[in-house]
């Protein structure tokens, strides 16, 4: 990944920069993702969910795709949980 | 069969994918490359044909508009089904789940995270509708609207009860302002096949300046109504959803 991605404007980010950022946010990407795998209980593995939509988003950002990133924040990182939460409260009460 | 042998099925067949994945991966692009044309040829007409300086926007809602109504309408039909199946049956009668058991339900919400909420609601509302309005000029969309709004009725829930959200977003208005978003953008389409155009050919004043707010004819106007049309069947769902957890459904005895 030799800076292929970068776009030169009068408020270009320095290439290596640049490609230091997107290697950084991969990684954490790939680590977030063990994360959620990794998480074995329901409501913690939702927040750790929730982070990794964030991680996401950010990667995104870093691959400039600003509209994919305003997706991924609210879809990503609220409803979907939000959604997931809601279940996991409805199915503790049936339990009990 | 055997452990050893569901262990050799595994290994075989497992070879078998990396061996096909790893051959799929040698023949990708290389990292950033781009082969085109399709990418190089709208950067190039885009905000020439549409005065849309957002091309990604023209690209949802003109160049591949159609498939953009498609993708509407499966959200529609997505919150239509969820209130099918959450319907409330005969002979149901809700009960809060607080008189369930004593001691047992949620706890009331603290005061930190109510005054967080309140702060937000205000400023994810303004977000939301600069978002859905800006699709032509800069990245954004009636999607990212969209959803930036059903945040704001969350917060709304977060900062207050269920009563609250159900009384700033009953049923009957949600379902409605869904129905508009849905159906305005059809009627877009439809409006450019009264005048003896194809579906959806931009039939309005492109303005003259690229990337003013009243430039790109249709592309901002689409974009209102998807933004209507996702902030109503996300709040749709989000709200079934809710009633689901906090009400108890039995039958009437």
């Amino acid at each position: 990944m030799t800076g292929v991605l970068a776009v030169h404007t009068a408020y270009s980010v320095p290439v290596p920069l640049m490609d230091a950022l997107q290697i950084t946010v991969l990684v954490l990407v790939a680590a977030g993702a063990t994360a959620v795998v990794l998480t074995r209980q329901p409501v913690r593995q939702v927040i750790v969910l929730s982070g990794y939509g964030l991680l996401l988003a950010i990667l995104f950002m870093t691959f400039q795709a600003p509209d994919v990133t305003l997706s991924e924040l609210t879809v990503g990182a609220v409803a979907l949980p939000l959604l997931l939460l809601l279940a996991l409260a409805k199915v503790r009460k049936k339990e009990e | 069969m055997t452990p050893a042998a569901r262990r050799w099925a595994f290994l075989i067949a497992g070879a078998g994918l990396v061996a096909f994945y790893v051959w799929g991966l040698t023949g990708l692009p290389g990292f950033g490359q781009y082969p085109g044309p399709y990418g190089f040829v709208l950067n190039d007409v885009a905000v020439g044909q549409t005065k849309a300086t957002a091309v990604v926007s023209a690209i949802n809602f003109e160049y591949r508009g159609f498939d953009t109504v498609g993708e509407e309408f499966i959200l529609f039909v997505a919150a239509a089904g969820v209130s099918t199946v959450l319907r409330h049956l005969r002979g149901e009668r809700d009960r809060s789940t607080l008189d369930e058991a004593l001691g047992r339900d949620a706890l009331p919400t603290s005061d930190a995270v109510r005054m967080v909420a309140l702060i937000f609601i205000g400023p994810t509302v303004v977000i939301a509708w600069y978002l859905a309005l800006h699709a032509q000029t800069s990245p954004s969309g009636g999607f990212q609207g969209g959803v930036v709004l059903a945040t704001a009725f969350i917060l709304i829930y977060l900062s207050g009860q269920f009563l609250v959200f159900k009384r700033v977003s009953p049923v009957a208005i949600t379902d409605a302002v869904e129905a508009v978003g849905a159906g305005g953008f059809a009627c877009v389409g439809l409006s450019a096949v009264l005048l003896g155009l194809p579906y959806l050919t931009n039939d309005l004043s492109l303005g003259h300046t690229p990337g003013a707010i009243d430039s790109s004819g249709t592309i901002a106007l689409i974009s209102f109504f998807v933004g209507l049309e996702v902030a109503a069947a996300f709040v749709l769902i989000v709200g079934e959803l809710l009633e689901q957890t906090l009400l108890i459904r039995q039958e009437d005895r």
